[in-house]
């Protein structure tokens, strides 16, 4: 598909615009947004600002009433809760590793992808299951693989004698949170392949063949060409899988249920925790509103990054 | 040029790895499902059960337990419903609001962007008990209508990102050449962009089928009954009570994943595209 | 009587809040209203259950079709849900009145009686009725002297031990105490009977504080003394997860327990991978029906084993509560009776025992439990109670955690009560 020329007016600064009627657009657009506007935050303006209403009280159950006001007594209170950092760090290490993981195997599994062998529509089509898999099935399935007594994982080590036998995979905290990564992990890794295969086809061939004539072998194009070029959407995928891992629990609910000792306590699912099993809805109302902040951190990256890379191209 | 027969070799073993990296799982779920329980339980276990069957497929669907005949079916419907509708509609209003980000200049767009986007940033769990009270109060709850909203407040933002991405890809001179022709603004969208964007239409329909048909934590908080249990609660209350009982427990597993396996195998040749113009160049 | 009375300071917001609120809730009501009328004792039921609660989903629809016919102009709707969901459930539809009848568990009525979930029916359930019922089981429903509901179903965990599997090590006569279980544990370990004699429901989850509690009992522990402050790390609650460390350590007792839930003991035992183990009473007729298990005829049961202090039983009752944003509460009593009443218990008696003292010696319920019967009369009048807070979930959810760490080997036992003793305080002051 060809590139899209920006329009010469595109390129102007607003102040600099023709004015006029052509050019004011704004009621234009407004009609075109409002339906999205109405869809979207007609269901989700209220209940948003009701929590953060909420976050300022210390409210104790789902029930209307009069609740003492804490204003940001329930933010400090997370901030000094060692449950809370300790849900932090673990969210932190999930994301950081299930990034990193996707990232790389996303690369991998995106120039494989690219590269010319026949079939290779079929391998498109494997690829894509993983991430089709509904998260709950996903989860069930990988509870019944790690099974500490009938277990496949265990069946197919044993049998190819890497461990001498069986062995429990989620009962312990450190493991549990492995195992969840590698859950994850292989759900997702096909999604960022995508996005790296559709960056890949977005090279121009005539870089590389300029390489070839440079003399330059495999590796040394993949470093100095493919990557640099890729490193945009690298940055896209780090930030919306970290978006998403922040904000993970369904997979949490079916393979441990936060479980155990903690050990699989994401921020999220420990937020869930508050508010519906311990009812402490202020104060679960404030973790979300935290989360949140750190992913307004990280979305504005997003936006940052975007921009710089309509400049690049 | 350079497709030496020892890359080519190692791309193929390459492929197949990763394919078989990638199917094991799921490979041995299915055969999960139809393995018998002693094979299932067996020690050291055996790969290719001894006696398969369809018994237990037989049993959902026609099957004395009639109760999840009837759950299972029902689910599957209300998420098959749930699913198509949401993404129906978000496509519809997302549309017309990404021609916007893509054509228009206005102010704040970047603003009003990041505001649709900031919508992501809450968990689920942060609006749950508030748009639970808002559901009661408008008698949508246990509703597939109510879902229904619930999702496409979701898709609608997703919807606006990916399209307005792919718009701006797509070259203004076809646009303002029918426009020159007398077509009004709306009628260019539907006349000559929407038909080249229709690989982006359908990643889109796609990415946000699957996002709806996964969707959970609202489902099980808002749903109680077959008027409108989705397959991803059905699922986890069905492994809730065949817990042990794995060969169940997976042949439940494989029925939910067969439509959005399905759908996304039939239009995964869009996906590259659609994220081609969409995302990646924003 | 949806709002919840607070004699705090009130801010002008939340008074505000509290009107529009209210003014949604009386929309609510005339809309529901709007339903046709009903006169008190009559219309649509939407009663929550749980999937699996001893009664099969089966037998309770069977009771609840009995129901209607007696009753025609009242018509019931039934939900299951996981346990672990049930009380999520029950949360979330509290302000919006969803269910009239919810099923709770014994540790809930603390929470829902305070925060005024459930309905206070002490004057619907007359002195009369309360003294035919085993005390035991009226503490489930019972919260600061007042009654929140009706107990249903009557459970606690037993010993279960499988007869041949004891006959190979020798061990002639199920041990009665926990030192001869350990005993006859580590006799079978040697002797190659098995390699795990027991097996337990250690995740984390609701299920470990039930076995701990039955340890703590044993051995005299409490979970709170007269003050009201956590006693769980001394004495005989220290002991009791001790105890639970050692099997784990001696390898006696199987390492997939800390990842196991009831269901997952069941089998474990019904594939002959396990000697001894506590669990409910659905275990009985399920690991000695041939089609479920491959040891059926071997598995027999007897009252949980003496600790140096006694032989207490949990109390993992659940009875039936009237959730208060129900518009039906005479209906949703009338149901509540016959759900519980003597006769339909006894009818069903094979999967739960009745709440109901004479039941006991009624041929009906004998017959259905044979070897279960005498020994539940006894346990049944000897059950522990877990804390009884409205901020139970909390407490036990810290518990399960520390309790947990302890038997990974990350923490001593005493330091991970004490921590736990520590936060536990902290919870209760708020």
């Amino acid at each position: 598909m060809t590139q899209a020329r920006p329009g010469r007016l595109e390129k102007l600064p607003r102040s600099m615009l023709p004015k006029g009627r052509a050019f004011r657009q704004g009621p234009t657009a407004l009609i075109l947004l409002l339906p999205s506007l109405v869809v979207v935050f007609g269901i989700v303006l209220y209940p948003l600002l009701r929590t953060l209403y909420t976050s300022l009280f210390d409210v104790n159950s789902a029930f209307p009433g009069s609740y003492p006001f804490v204003g940001l007594g329930n933010y400090l209170e997370a901030l000094e809760r060692a449950e809370f950092w300790a849900a932090m760090l673990r969210t932190a290490y999930f994301t950081l590793s299930t990034t990193v993981l996707e990232v790389v195997l996303g690369i991998l599994l995106g120039l494989l992808l690219n590269a010319e062998f026949r079939g290779r529509w079929l391998l498109r089509s494997i690829v894509i299951l993983p991430w089709a898999l509904p998260t709950v099935v996903n989860g069930a399935m990988w509870r019944w693989i790690l099974n500490p007594s009938y277990g496949a994982l265990n069946a197919l080590l044993t049998q190819l004698h890497i461990i001498p036998e069986y062995r429990s995979w989620l009962g312990t905290p450190w493991m549990a949170l492995n195992m969840v990564v590698i859950a994850d992990v292989w759900k997702m890794t096909p999604l960022a392949a995508f996005f790296i295969l559709a960056a890949l086809q977005t090279i121009p061939r005539d870089l590389y063949e300029a390489a070839w004539v440079d003399g330059a072998g495999r590796l040394r194009t993949f470093f100095s060409i493919t990557l640099p070029l890729l490193t945009p959407t690298i940055l896209i995928i780090l930030v919306l899988r970290t978006m998403e891992a922040f904000k993970v629990f369904d997979i949490i609910y079916v393979m441990t249920r936060g479980g155990p000792a903690d050990g699989t306590q994401t921020i999220a699912y420990y937020t869930y925790v508050e508010a519906f099993s311990n009812q402490l809805f202020g104060y679960g109302a404030a973790l979300a509103y935290v989360i949140a902040l750190f992913i307004l951190f990280f979305a504005i990256i997003y936006m940052r990054l975007l921009r710089r890379g309509e400049v690049e191209y | 040029m350079r497709t030496s027969l020892a890359f080519k070799v190692f791309i193929y073993v390459a492929a197949v790895f990763a394919s078989v990296v990638i199917l094991a799982p799921f490979a041995w779920l299915i055969i999960s499902s139809v393995a018998a329980p002693a094979d299932l339980l067996s020690k050291p276990l055996r790969w290719i059960p001894a006696h398969a069957s369809l018994s237990r497929y037989a049993d959902i669907f026609f099957g004395a337990d009639s109760e999840t005949v009837v759950t299972f079916r029902a689910a599957m419907v209300n998420s098959t419903i749930v699913a198509a509708s949401s993404v129906l509609i978000s496509l519809g209003v997302g549309i017309f609001g990404a021609y916007a980000f893509a054509r228009l200049q206005f102010r704040f767009q970047r603003g009003i962007l990041l505001l649709f986007l900031s919508t992501y940033m809450l968990p689920p769990i942060a609006i749950l008990i508030s748009l639970y009270l808002m559901m009661v109060q408008l008698h949508l709850l246990d509703t597939k209508l109510g879902l229904i909203l619930v999702y496409c407040s979701f898709i609608t933002p997703f919807v606006l990102w990916i399209m307005s991405g792919y718009f701006r890809s797509i070259p203004r001179d076809l646009e303002d050449a029918a426009r020159i022709d007398g077509c009004s603004r709306i009628g260019a969208l539907f006349r000559v962009v929407l038909p080249l964007a229709r690989p982006g239409l359908l990643a889109t329909a796609l990415f946000g089928f699957l996002l709806a048909w996964d969707e959970f934590l609202y489902a099980l908080i808002f749903t109680s009954s077959l008027n409108s249990k989705t397959i991803p609660v059905a699922i986890a209350e069905f492994t809730g009570r065949h817990a042990v009982d794995f060969g169940m427990m997976t042949t439940g597993g494989v029925l939910a994943s067969l439509p959005p396996l399905v759908i996304a195998f039939v239009f995964q040749r869009y996906i590259v595209g659609g994220l081609a113009s969409g995302a990646v160049k924003g | 009587m949806s709002a919840g009375e607070r004699s705090n300071e009130r801010r002008k917001l939340s008074r505000r809040e509290f009107l529009e609120l209210g003014a949604a809730g009386t929309g609510l009501l005339l809309l529901s209203g709007c339903g046709g009328g009903q006169s008190a004792g009559s219309g649509t039921l939407n009663a929550l259950f749980m999937k699996q609660a001893a009664y099969s989903e089966t037998d309770v629809k069977n009771m609840t079709e009995q129901f209607q016919k007696q009753n025609p102009d009242i018509n019931v709707n039934l939900t299951f849900v996981a346990y672990e969901a049930l009380h999520d459930k029950i949360v979330a539809a509290a302000p919006a009145g969803t269910y009239d009848t919810v099923l709770v568990d014994v540790v809930w009525p603390a929470e829902f009686a305070s925060k005024k979930m459930i309905v206070d029916i002490t004057d619907r359930f007359p002195e009369s009725e309360r003294s035919k019922i085993f005390s035991g089981a009226l503490k489930t429903t019972e919260y600061e002297g007042r009654y929140y509901g009706v107990p249903w179903i009557l459970d606690t965990k037993y010993f279960y031990y499988n007869k041949s599997m004891l006959g190979e090590a020798s061990v002639n006569s199920p041990p009665d105490t926990w030192d001869g279980v350990v005993e006859a544990a580590r006799a079978m370990k040697s002797k190659g009977v098995v390699e795990y004699p027991l097996v337990w429901s250690w995740a984390q989850a609701e299920a470990i504080i039930c076995d701990y509690a039955t340890l703590l009992g044993a051995y005299g522990g409490q979970f709170f003394d007269e003050r009201g402050k956590p006693a769980f790390n001394t004495g005989g609650g220290l002991q009791a997860l001790e105890f639970m460390r050692m099997t784990l350590d001696e390898k006696i007792s199987n390492p997939a327990s800390t990842e196991s839930l009831e269901e997952d003991v069941r089998r474990i035992i019904s594939q002959g991978e396990a000697a001894m183990v506590l669990n409910w009473t659905y275990m009985f007729s399920l690991t000695n029906d041939p089609n479920e298990s491959q040891v059926a005829g071997q598995i027999d049961i007897a009252h949980t084993p003496k600790g140096p202090a006694g032989t207490p039983g949990v109390n993992g009752s659940m009875g039936m509560a009237i959730a208060n944003g129900s518009q039906n509460q005479d209906a949703a009593w009338k149901y509540i009776q016959f759900m519980t009443s003597q006769k339909i218990q006894n009818q069903y008696a094979e999967l739960s025992l009745p709440i109901w003292k004479s039941s006991y010696d009624d041929k009906q319920v004998v017959q259905a439990l044979p070897q279960v019967v005498p020994i539940a009369k006894e346990q049944l009048n000897d059950m522990i109670l877990r804390p009884v807070v409205p901020q139970y979930n909390d407490v036990s959810h810290t518990l399960q955690v520390e309790i947990q760490q302890a038997l990974a080997g990350d923490k001593t036992p005493k330091q991970a009560l004490d921590d736990a003793a520590k936060e536990v305080a902290e919870t209760l002051k708020s």
